[in-house]
């Protein structure tokens, strides 16, 4: 390790590193602007200038040195560097003076406020006055998009938000425009940003140029939120999260680092979808239906004794789950119903897929891999995933990961990975070969190197003869199998993806297929081939281990709906599972129907008596991400009215029935560890964070911030004798500022602020290293963690994976079959709830191809009905799609009578009205849309 | 004991002396002391010399403020301006140290030499907005935030807040 000396401190740092890196991992201040740990230097803004010295006798004898840029000078075995020397503070201070010529004087009225690294920089640097006495220049602002706000005025030309938005999240429609000092950061004309992971733009930007627009207009400094780890619930990745409370709204979401799944960045949906917990349609007192159907508010008492008396005596109880909830709530009402009344909540398909996963994932030979192996492959095949809007922050990952060719490239050169500018410019196109086999265009076609376009069937027929070609069975000219194949081969870290986006199980066994013979056949000296496998919600993984093979699906507990007399279903809504016709059947035939859901779905509507639970912001719980990680989110702030957590609900009619299981359970680690004890599979839950008996240096962690304000004011309208703060018992968290936020676990990171630092940037004070896992640890516990096992595993390998390919995929006359088209805003249930996306939600519409749409005699914004009434959707003419398929928009209304798979006819609507979309300022985006 | 009767004589003289200087004691509430207009008494909410309110809805002084005594939610009026949709200031514990007032960075917040507001209900010590707000710019009579600050709002566009030049035209080729 290179030994320096920085102002007459030798240091011994790490070998590669830049200067900048190094001061920040020893805790030294060092201004910066333009760079980010995850996107390199380029040396834009001079604010990370040091003064570098030839020699010990050139320091002593006082000489001038030379000024370097941190970020673009490598650490070097004896280099001597003055950081807080007259000269380098000098510099950087006139630096960030001319940086700040034309800042315009608004500070109070600007979101990034109190959280802004250019107000921490300028205190840093000591500047103050402006000695400039021409007049400061003004740009007018865009209009961006329902999400983001735009105040050019504050821009400091850092380049980082363009750099973020075109290199790294791969975006096309934000750039630096004009020259000099007139250079501009927008569109070429207002409209919605197109990128999905735009969000992040408010915190790369290091002043306020990109805010959140929802913040904006209901604002709190980041001194006044609440918060506390949390976990995204909008798809199965599980990206770490860090919701703002305050007042008893969610007012944001930032980003929680956590190295190995979402780093820095997260995606729209999480970042803006969770919004959801706001709405109106939260429930907040229990509801009895009385005989005219009306809901009657009760009290919780009341509400507890109609749950217990329903599940009292001969009563024949049946329970559906949902992986939308915690393992703990699930775990509850499993124990509660008993294992054969107990449906994990997914309709059989998804069932199925889930278990699928599940088994090829645990008897894979390939690694599982974490988003932060993702971004280390070399090699990448999707299958059958549109993965920008089944798993985002996966396609943000692929995009750092194709330019693995790119750094291998630079390793040739000696160049670091991170001289940013200089790598891209080597590489220009090179990209590590990335391919995509998908039934429509997916958002990831502009980095592959080949896409197909087929049918699901045909996909896993492709998958099987790349297995073959990998094997070595099958002759070399069959393309494009033996192309793929030669590129994951040569691979060091090849990649497969797959998932049960498509509905289709052979797609997911082929993907196991290919990285079993990967694993199988790789070269001494190359890493494991990974196997990466996609499941639709946040917990489906956690619900698939909890649950065995058998458990009913929806469909199974209808078909014996006449046996039931109570069902209780726990947050999910079977409307969007299932067939209006096969869930009606099913809450029709049973005498009680209890729902516990946070939002009043349909499902709730229907039901005898409605309890509140609290949402993700209000209640702890573990989830189980789609690469096997038991990550546990915390409450942020105390449930608004009667809310309870489900657990909570769940444990106290255990309780008060007197279950023999619930004896020893009396707060919610206790159902953790029962939950760990029963499910050999779910051992590891436990170990997600630290149970409520931990303590950081023998005081809780604070949810506060030291400067959090109005405590005596706050609720001082209702009674100005101030209540006691609440204390937080099931939780190592505490409802206060007082307490520790430091060194503690990963998993307990409420929130990032150290002295000097009060933006988001002050994330270098707890990581071990720059862009290195947390000080306290790596939050999240691996369930499935079959890296170092894998040698066993090799051998029973072969026996979860079925070798058979299925029949190539025919199109008949009059019948398609439906293929999925996912959306990243309105796919998920609980993001389609959240007000400031409603703006961005289009209508369910079916694409076809036009050799189809001619024979239907339709075009694009026509109505074609489906089926037998099954549905009447808006025709979107694409011709990536193969002939005989139509894809459908998942998830959203209108369409929840479809099944993935299925084949229905297609017919022109003669009576179709178009429906009214939303006036959204036209983005000029592909064809997708 | 000699010593002892001086210092009694000298206290009784000291004492004796007082009867010929000028009383200190006003009678309260007939007659009231002169507090200057820095005096730190009940806080105001000024409006500034356009009118319309000054406050942001910074949250500075909320955080300025050593016992918490303020709270207030931020919204965005349809003109562009940032204005507090609530205000609080929780009298009771208030300690009129005055650090809002230094921290206002629109001279909003005041302390005015009014320090009479006694009452029997602590509940009646909770002022909010309408309370608080006055017609008029208390001590500082010029300063007006939004013409200063480049923040666009109805009425004063980009380019005409102070020292500001007009808007960069991005599409220009000039120099």
């Amino acid at each position: 390790m290179p030994v320096i000396t920085i102002d007459n401190q030798e240091y011994s740092v790490k070998e590669g590193d830049n200067l900048l890196q190094a001061c920040l991992g020893l805790g030294l201040d060092l201004p910066y602007f333009c760079w980010h740990p995850d996107m390199g230097s380029i040396g834009a803004c001079r604010q990370c200038a040091v003064v570098q010295y030839q020699n010990t006798e050139d320091y002593r004898a006082g000489s001038r040195g030379r000024i370097v840029m941190g970020c673009m000078t490598q650490v070097t075995d004896g280099a001597i560097f003055s950081l807080n020397g007259d000269k380098a503070s000098e510099f950087r201070k006139t630096i960030v003076e001319s940086l700040m010529l034309n800042h315009p004087h608004d500070c109070p009225v600007c979101a990034e406020g109190g959280e802004c690294h250019l107000q921490d920089m300028t205190v840093m640097t000591g500047h103050r006055d402006r000695h400039y006495r021409g007049k400061k220049n003004t740009h007018r602002n865009q209009y961006l998009g329902p999400l983001i706000h735009h105040e050019m005025n504050r821009c400091i030309t850092c380049y980082r938000c363009t750099r973020y938005y075109n290199n790294y999240a791969g975006g096309k429609d934000l750039a630096a425009m004009a020259a000099h000092d007139h250079v501009y950061f927008g569109r070429h004309q207002e409209g919605v940003l197109e990128s999905e992971f735009a969000g992040n733009l408010v915190e790369v930007c290091p002043t306020g140029v990109f805010t959140d627009k929802s913040l904006v207009n209901d604002y709190s400094r980041k001194w006044d939120l609440q918060s506390a780890p949390s976990v995204c619930t909008h798809c199965a990745v599980g990206c770490n999260t860090l919701p703002g409370e305050r007042y008893g709204k969610l007012k944001r979401v930032h980003n929680r680092y956590n190295d190995e799944v979402n780093g820095y960045f997260l995606c729209d949906r999480g970042r803006f979808g969770a919004k959801f917990v706001n709405s109106d349609k939260r429930i907040n007192n229990p509801g009895l239906r009385d005989e005219h159907g009306r809901y009657n508010i009760i009290d919780p008492h009341q509400a507890l004794h109609q749950l217990v008396e329903a599940c009292q005596g001969d009563n024949n109880i049946a329970a559906i789950g949902s992986p939308r909830a915690s393992v703990e709530a699930n775990f509850l009402l499993k124990t509660l119903a008993g294992e054969q009344h107990y449906s994990p909540g997914f309709n059989a398909q998804e069932q199925s897929l889930a278990q699928l996963a599940l088994s090829l994932q645990q008897h894979s030979a390939a690694t599982i891999p974490s988003i932060k192996d993702i971004e280390c492959a070399d090699a990448i095949f999707i299958l059958g995933e549109d993965l920008t809007h089944s798993a985002p922050r996966i396609a943000l990952a692929l995009r750092q990961s194709v330019r693995n060719k790119a750094y291998a490239l630079a390793a040739e050169l000696k160049l670091q990975p991170w001289q940013d500018a200089a790598v891209r410019n080597l590489a220009q196109d090179q990209r590590s070969p990335l391919f995509v086999a998908a039934v429509t265009d997916t958002r990831l076609d502009d980095i592959a190197e080949q896409c197909h376009h087929l049918a699901p069937d045909d996909i896993a027929r492709l998958g099987y003869a790349v297995a073959e070609q990998i094997s070595g069975k099958a002759n070399a000219s069959d393309e494009p199998a033996n192309t793929i194949a030669q590129a994951l081969l040569s691979a060091q870290r090849p990649l497969i993806i797959a998932g049960s986006s498509c509905g289709n199980a052979a797609i997911m066994q082929a993907a196991a297929a290919i990285a079993d013979a990967l694993a199988l056949r790789k070269n001494e000296n190359a890493g494991n081939s990974m196997l990466c496998l996609t499941l639709p919600e946040a917990n489906s993984l956690g619900q698939a281990m909890l649950s065995p093979n058998e458990a009913p699906s929806i469909e199974a507990l209808a078909e014996r709906a006449y046996k039931i007399d109570t069902l209780i279903v726990l947050e999910n809504d079977l409307f969007r599972r299932a067939p209006a016709a096969v869930v009606d059947k099913l809450l029709q035939s049973v005498t009680t129907l209890i729902v516990l859901d946070s939002l009043e779905t349909p499902t709730l509507a229907t039901s005898q008596l409605a309890l509140p639970a609290a949402s993700v912001a209000e209640s702890e719980g573990t989830i189980v991400s789609l690469e096997g990680r038991a990550q546990r989110y915390f409450p942020v702030s105390e449930c608004q009215g009667e809310r309870r957590a489900s657990w909570a609900w769940l444990l106290a009619c255990l309780k008060e029935l007197g279950h023999p299981e619930a004896a020893n359970i009396h707060r919610f680690d206790d159902i953790t560890l029962a939950c760990s004890a029963a499910q050999p599979m779910l051992k590891g839950i436990t170990l997600a964070a630290p149970d409520h008996f931990y303590r950081n240096a023998g005081v809780k962690i604070p949810r506060q911030p030291q400067r959090y304000s109005g405590r005596t004011a706050m609720r001082a309208n209702v009674s100005v004798h101030e209540p006691k703060q609440t204390e937080d018992d099931e939780t190592a968290l505490a409802y206060t500022m007082e307490g520790l936020n430091r060194h503690q676990p990963g998993s307990l990171l409420p929130f990032v602020w150290s002295p000097g630092w009060n933006s988001n940037q002050s994330l270098h004070k707890f990581q071990t290293e720059t862009g290195g896992p947390l000080k306290g640890g790596t939050a999240g516990k691996r369930l499935l963690d079959n890296r170092q096992n894998n040698n066993n595993q090799q051998k029973n390998s072969q026996q979860a994976v079925a070798t058979t390919a299925p029949a190539a995929f025919q199109a008949s006359a009059g019948q398609w079959l439906l293929v999925p088209r996912q959306r990243i805003f309105g796919s998920d249930e609980l993001s389609s709830y959240s007000d400031n996306l409603a703006e961005l939600l289009s209508d369910a519409s079916i694409e076809i191809n036009s050799a189809d749409a001619s024979l239907l005699q339709v075009k694009n914004g026509d109505g074609l009905s489906l089926g037998e009434n099954l549905a009447c959707l808006r025709v979107v003419i694409n011709n990536t799609i193969p002939q005989g398929c139509a894809a459908y928009s998942v998830g959203i209304a209108g369409t929840f009578n479809l099944t993935l798979g299925q084949r229905v006819s297609l017919q022109k609507a003669s009576d179709w009205q178009r429906p009214k979309q939303a006036d959204v300022i036209a983005s000029d985006g592909g064809a997708h849309v | 004991m000699l010593k002892s009767l001086r210092s009694q004589l000298t206290t009784i003289w000291t004492i004796l002396q007082h009867s010929f200087s000028r009383c200190e004691t006003v009678q309260y509430p007939e007659q009231k002391p002169y507090l200057a207009p820095r005096y730190r008494g009940r806080i105001v909410l000024t409006t500034d010399p356009d009118g319309d309110e000054r406050c942001v809805a910074c949250n500075l002084c909320a955080v300025a403020c050593p016992v918490d005594c303020i709270a207030l939610q931020q919204g965005t009026r349809e003109d562009g301006r940032w204005y507090p949709e609530f205000f609080r200031i929780n009298f009771s514990r208030c300690i009129m140290c005055g650090m809002c007032e230094e921290a206002c960075p629109t001279n909003a917040i005041q302390l005015t030499p009014d320090f009479e507001m006694c009452e029997y209900d602590r509940q009646n010590m909770v002022y909010e907005k309408e309370h608080l707000q006055i017609d008029g710019p208390g001590k500082y009579h010029d300063y007006n935030f939004y013409r200063v600050s480049g923040l666009a709002i109805k009425g004063k566009d980009k380019g005409e807040a102070q020292n500001e030049a007009q808007p960069i035209d991005v599409k220009s080729l000039l120099p």
